[in-house]
């Protein structure tokens, strides 16, 4: 079935698509001019500030409490992003390509991670976290971060894995690759676009998370900036810190973006194409 | 350089279906062997074990002389060409030709010199700094081969390596293929299903048919006694006519006449006890448009009148197709070559007669026409056991 693109509905489509990227925006254009707004004006109502002030931004980077956390944060993703990504692909690749016994189980168990409740977890990891000393520390946020984000890994990973053709691996051997060698420099190279897809989702969520940054922290030693943020107070009590909460929450935006963009052209499509047939 | 030796070699998969049974092949050194059959033959599994990508259930499997069973694929010395080539995508010509010998820490210079040397051989000199994804289908099937060469080995495995090549480029690469090999004089083993690659390519062929080997010898031999049905049915294009017949008093009752049967057949006829509903084989050449045979030779065959169907004139012969009346030839053997070549739903499929005419008869078609062909040449098999029982 052919669908013919006439002038009516291109306009359509372009409108449906202008529509999405408004709706999707406006929230982000509102914090970015909530950040650039004097505390006085924050309830003015207006949508283009009236006045521009750096001040929100500055305020936030003279204390440590928030630049503290900006550091708790990028190491703690980075590391768990790292981490994930390596003991995903490895499994990842095994659930694809070899047959053992309990894959179904592993696959379930995953599965089963990956839907469980978080909030459910949370008291039990607490206390468990307080009684062998991780409470409070970077290694106490990157396990549970390692453990929900593997299942998201695996899956993306096996996909892609999946994709690669398994002459390519027989021809390594013939080759005289053993398989650790087949694996390293001719099954990764491969797969670096879903190895980078899944690097991309869990580093968003480690760097997102609030629950257990909130709940499995409690002071600057390992507080990410979403639990920073909610700490905020305003300079005096009556004073809410909206201006410093819009202004943090920009410049957390910033690392994703650098970050997408950084991988994003690494994310070639069609890099496996040429090497079977077709 | 080496021998490689089959001995009972067996494979039965884990679900219990066994795919290869008890083959028995000893490969000389230097000698290029074709295994040839249907899909699902096994051959493409024997190559498999061969190169160690596939477990041997029992036998032995020996290269240069010692047992390699139980070896790695990267410890028996011996390299694969693939039928979808597998090169590396991400690698460029010159990095997929240098990959197993880095992979055996060969130093830089050698690598360099050799991934040159084997370019220039393949005549792909000036692809070296592209990447599989911008070559032909031609281009990259020399890349595989180029992999396969550069580390010398001392035997190659090739897994239908033309099969995804057009037709004429194919027959270009079927030569070049045989000169690559001639000019190393590297053992060879060669999976394939076309029957015409068999021929030409191999100094000896291996017919298999569900994991059994039929037959094994040099192309013309098999070509000439094909010990079963089998292998008369695969080996020649187009392929041999069957029909059923009766023997009778030395003589053959069938379709296209009685024929009397010349000493030599009817000898060995005898002697393998052969039963009196037999199968009957012609090759196409043997017939000729009778005005064409000299006199004196006519009383050593047995002349027919028929009408042409369809015909074909190629220039240098004439292809003529009759109907045959009568039962059609049935075995196990003949519906499982038909079967495999898709002719079984053709209407006509298996009741008619090929034959291949000199260019100068006067055939026409739909015209009548008297046909003769040499009894000498008739091979008679055994309908129940598929034997060849003239050969």
């Amino acid at each position: 079935m052919a669908v013919v693109a006439t002038p009516g509905r291109k306009a359509g489509w372009s409108l449906l698509n202008l529509l999405v990227i408004v709706y999707a925006l406006i929230p982000v254009l509102w914090i970015a001019s909530l950040s650039f707004k004097p505390t006085s004006s924050v309830t003015d109502g207006n949508f283009i500030p009236r006045e521009l002030t750096l001040d929100n931004y500055a305020g936030i980077f003279a204390t440590s409490q928030f630049t503290r956390a900006l550091i708790n944060s990028i190491g703690i993703a980075i590391i768990a992003t790292a981490l994930a990504v390596t003991i995903g692909t490895m499994a990842a690749y095994a659930i694809a390509r070899l047959n053992f016994p309990g894959k179904k189980l592993l696959i379930g168990v995953s599965l089963m991670i990956a839907m469980f409740p978080q909030i459910s977890l949370v008291s039990p990891l607490f206390e468990i976290e307080r009684a062998v000393g991780l409470f409070d520390t970077w290694p106490g946020l990157i396990l549970p971060y390692i453990t929900f984000s593997l299942p998201l890994a695996i899956y993306t990973l096996s996909a892609f894995f999946r994709e690669i053709p398994w002459e390519l691996e027989k021809a390594a051997k013939m080759d005289g690759a053993t398989p650790a060698q087949a694996f390293r420099s001719v099954i990764v190279p491969l797969a670096a676009p879903g190895v980078v897809t899944s690097a991309i989702l869990v580093f968003i969520f480690c760097w997102n998370d609030f629950l257990f940054a909130i709940s499995l922290t409690s002071t600057e030693a390992s507080r990410t900036v979403p639990a920073a943020i909610s700490n905020f107070t305003g300079s005096s009590q009556f004073e809410e810190p909206t201006g410093s909460i819009a202004a943090a929450a920009m410049v957390i935006t910033i690392p994703i973006i650098l970050f997408v963009l950084f991988f994003q052209r690494r994310i070639v499509a069609g890099l496996t194409s040429g090497a079977v047939k077709g | 350089m080496a021998e490689i030796v089959l001995d009972a070699v067996t494979k039965r998969f884990p679900d219990g279906a066994l795919a290869v049974s008890e083959v028995d092949v000893a490969i000389d050194d230097g000698e290029f062997v074709i295994l040839v059959g249907p899909s699902g033959c096994g051959k493409s599994t024997t190559l498999n074990m061969i190169a160690g990508l596939e477990d041997i259930t029992s036998g032995e499997l020996r290269i240069g002389g010692e047992r390699v069973n139980e070896r790695a694929p990267k410890d028996r010395d011996i390299a694969m060409v693939f039928q979808s080539y597998a090169l590396y995508p991400h690698m460029t010509v010159r990095e997929n030709m240098a990959f197993p010998l880095k992979l055996s820490k060969v130093d830089r210079a050698t690598i360099a010199a050799k991934v040159d040397e084997a370019a220039t051989v393949l005549d792909l000199t000036q692809h070296l700094d592209r990447r599989p994804a911008n070559l032909s289908g031609g281009q990259r099937q020399r890349v595989a081969m180029g992999r396969a060469i550069v580390r010398s080995p001392s035997a190659f495995l090739m897994d239908e390596p033309l099969s995804n090549l057009d037709a004429k480029l194919r027959v270009q690469m079927r030569t070049e293929v045989s000169r690559i090999q001639k000019r190393l004089a590297t053992t060879t083993v060669y999976v394939t299903h076309d029957q015409t690659e068999a021929m030409t390519l191999g100094d000896r062929v291996v017919v298999m048919r569900g994991g059994v080997v039929q037959q094994v010898g040099a192309p013309q031999h098999l070509y000439d006694h094909p010990a079963n049905l089998f292998v008369a049915g695969f080996i020649g294009s187009p392929s041999m006519n069957f029909m059923p017949g009766t023997l009778a008093e030395g003589a053959l009752q069938t379709a296209l006449g009685r024929v009397s049967l010349p000493d030599r057949i009817r000898s060995a006829l005898e002697s393998a006890g052969a039963p009196s509903e037999v199968i009957v084989g012609l090759r196409p050449e043997h017939f000729e448009d009778v005005a064409l045979v000299e006199e004196s030779k006519r009383a050593a065959g047995t002349t027919f009148p028929a009408q042409a169907e369809v015909l074909e004139s190629m220039g240098s012969d004439k292809y003529v197709y009759f109907s045959l009346s009568g039962d059609r030839a049935s075995s196990t053997e003949l519906e499982e070559l038909a079967a495999d070549a898709g002719t079984a739903e053709l209407p006509s499929g298996g009741n008619q007669l090929t034959t291949r005419l000199s260019a100068a008869s006067t055939a026409a078609e739909g015209e009548k026409i008297d046909i003769w062909f040499d009894a000498a040449q008739v091979q008679v098999f055994d309908p129940s056991s598929g034997r060849n029982l003239t050969a």
